[in-house]
């Protein structure tokens, strides 16, 4: 399975009027799961988080393909 | 400093109660002339409901504010009779640039969409709208403005609400049955009632500078994260009339207000920032905090909230003037059926239902772009940080980059005044109960025109037909009987091809099929209409029994 690069986000049984609104509500849930750690327990909760998705995903070439494009720009 | 626009100077007149001594009695008042509060009164007034405009001031806002009018507020402004007067003077713009540190990620551009008579949005300063308002307010014969009348008491028993106002030439009282209260962020009118407002403060400043241009500048909006000459926080730029930018630099919390707004501290800023070569003057210059915050309810008994004085949102995606309008907009008619005796008073409460909906829409929207622009922790400016490396490759990167996001109306969806489809309508599309209307192009007797501009101020039944000629008299009996308990209803055909009605019923040519695509309309679907231009309710064939019933439902009747 390709890595998909193009906007992917949205809510079963949830309608959208606008395109950005579910991308900017997974943001929003993004940042409010760190509201009051330290540096350090976000960190850690980061790194729980991508294994948590990488298992959800669970292709290998995908993975490769995310890791790589991650690692690019850094 | 340079200036480009002459205020205006609004005249004071002693006010006959002051000679008379007696106590003004008046349907309705309107406390705040600014945008929001004399929307308020033209709506009010062209539902034939006379109005008193009560102002402090006798001026426009001073310096630019509210800057960009978008598209659902320029529809709204077109039935208040200003709006071709503000997208004259406006500009537009559709390229909009998104620099991090120093470079150009990405830009985007906002070709608008084609057959809608108003644009995304319009660039103007608040001054020149403000203007058109108070001058076509001060040509209704049934709009008392005045200015300089400042109110310094307000009490509340029973059915009438009465005010103490205070000029020049001394004080006097008023009665009224209705107070709208526009009277801005910091609201007199609430805090003299003992009213709460809830929400946050923020913790960051910003100064903005309106800035005149010598030379040509591209019309476009550039925003910037993290630039080399402010780094660490974000900067706007943004286009207005008469050669005028508007520039926004994110100051943060520990900044001196007075010492930024210093023209010696300032100009080196914008310097920096359009290179040395670039010649320019300063037109005005203001250092601004912001809160986002909401009444718990909008209504207070005889007492209504609007704009700025019911909530209160971060600037970013101009949220405050173009919600205010919408508030003004779904008010006035709901106060009109009230005063009138068709509705009860419970209608009011879908005033502050409906509207509290969308302030929340636009509290959520504005507060993500604001946590975004201004990250509060150190893993929320990674992630901001990450999203911005991402986006210069990446689509999905691109999508999540949040500068603000264009207001646009709510779809009052859940609001208890839609009637839901029938369980065996099917219907495609975004016009659902409680959509604010898409425009389409029409024709009138063969002239072209707008479907938004025939519509509005009063309950429609939108019936659609292929041939207006060929309508059975029995349908256009139905039609011609839609009102009930003097609550009109009226009926307008909108045909594919071009042709009368029988019974000189109003008919539109929908010569493109551009409306019937937007409401994914056949022959014989019908949308009721509100008089805000929202759907109530629709069907896929005609049954004026059903249409009754939603416009019933639509003002709390039923």
């Amino acid at each position: 399975m390709a890595l998909n690069l193009n906007p992917n986000f949205s809510e079963a049984g949830k309608r959208y009027f606008n395109a950005y609104a579910p991308g900017d509500e997974f943001y929003e849930m993004l940042i409010n799961t760190h509201r009051d750690l330290s540096d350090e327990q976000s960190e850690l909760l980061n790194a729980r988080l991508i294994l948590l998705l990488a298992n959800h995903i669970g292709d290998i070439g995908t993975l490769r393909e995310a890791l790589n494009v991650a690692r690019e720009g850094v | 400093m340079l200036t480009t626009y002459t205020y205006p100077k609004f005249e004071y007149r002693t006010p006959p109660e002051i000679a008379d001594g007696k106590t003004l009695r008046v349907p309705v008042v309107v406390v705040g002339a600014g945008p929001v509060g004399l929307g308020a009164a033209l709506d009010l007034e062209q539902q034939g409901i006379p109005v008193l405009l009560l102002d402090e001031d006798d001026t426009v806002s001073i310096g630019s504010r509210g800057v960009c009018y978008a598209k659902r507020a320029l529809e709204i402004l077109d039935r208040y009779g200003v709006g071709d007067a503000v997208c004259r003077k406006g500009v537009s713009w559709n390229v909009g640039r998104t620099f991090f540190r120093d470079q150009e990620v990405y830009n985007f551009n906002l070709v608008p969409e084609p057959d809608h008579h108003r644009p995304g949005m319009v660039n103007l300063q608040q001054y020149y709208l403000e203007e058109y308002l108070a001058a076509r307010a001060a040509s209704r014969p049934n709009i008392d403005l005045r200015w300089r009348n400042k109110v310094v008491a307000v009490a509340q028993t029973g059915k009438t609400v009465t005010l103490k106002v205070e000029t020049e030439d001394g004080a006097y009282a008023v009665e009224t049955d209705w107070l709208i209260a526009a009277d801005g962020a910091r609201s007199p009118i609430r805090r003299m009632l003992g009213l709460d407002i809830e929400g946050k403060v923020f913790m960051d400043r910003f100064l903005i500078a309106d800035v005149v241009m010598k030379a040509d500048f591209p019309s476009e909006r550039w925003f910037w994260f993290d630039p080399p000459f402010h780094p660490g926080q974000s900067v706007l730029l943004h286009k207005q009339t008469d050669s005028v930018y508007r520039i926004d630099f994110q100051l943060g919390w520990d900044a001196d207000p007075e010492e930024a707004k210093k023209p010696e501290n300032v100009v080196p800023r914008i310097k920096a920032m359009l290179g040395d070569d670039r010649e320019f003057e300063l037109e005005w210059v203001s250092v601004y905090t912001f809160q986002c915050r909401r009444m718990g309810k909008f209504n207070h008994g005889r007492v209504l909230f609007v704009g700025d004085a019911a909530h209160q949102v971060s600037p970013f995606g101009a949220r405050g003037a173009n919600s205010g309008l919408q508030d003004a907009d779904n008010l006035g008619w709901k106060l009109k059926l009230v005063i009138d005796g068709k509705a009860p008073a419970a209608l009011l409460d879908s005033y502050s239902e409906e509207r509290i909906f969308a302030a929340d829409e636009n509290l959520v929207n504005s507060t993500r772009s604001t946590d975004f622009i201004t990250p509060k922790s150190k893993v929320s400016r990674t992630f901001r940080n990450a999203v911005l490396s991402l986006a210069k490759d990446h689509p999905f990167g691109r999508a999540l980059v949040n500068s603000g996001r264009l207001s646009v109306p709510a779809f009052l969806t859940a609001s208890s005044l839609n009637t839901p489809d029938c369980a065996g309508d099917s219907f495609a599309g975004r016009m659902v109960p409680g959509a604010p209307m898409d425009d389409a192009p029409v024709l009138e007797n063969g002239g072209p025109g707008w479907l938004l501009d025939k519509v509005g101020n009063r309950f429609f039944a939108l019936y659609f037909t292929d041939d207006p000629a060929a309508l059975d008299t029995a349908t256009v009996a139905a039609l011609s009987d839609l009102s009930i308990d003097g609550i009109p209803v009226q009926a307008l055909v909108i045909s594919r091809k071009p042709g009368r009605v029988a019974d000189g019923m109003p008919s539109l040519e929908d010569a493109h099929g551009i409306a019937a695509q937007r409401y994914d309309a056949k022959p014989g679907t019908v949308y009721l209409l509100r008089p805000d231009q929202h759907v109530a309710a629709r069907w896929r064939r005609l049954d004026a029994a059903k249409v009754k019933t939603a416009v019933a439902r639509a003002t709390c009747n039923a």
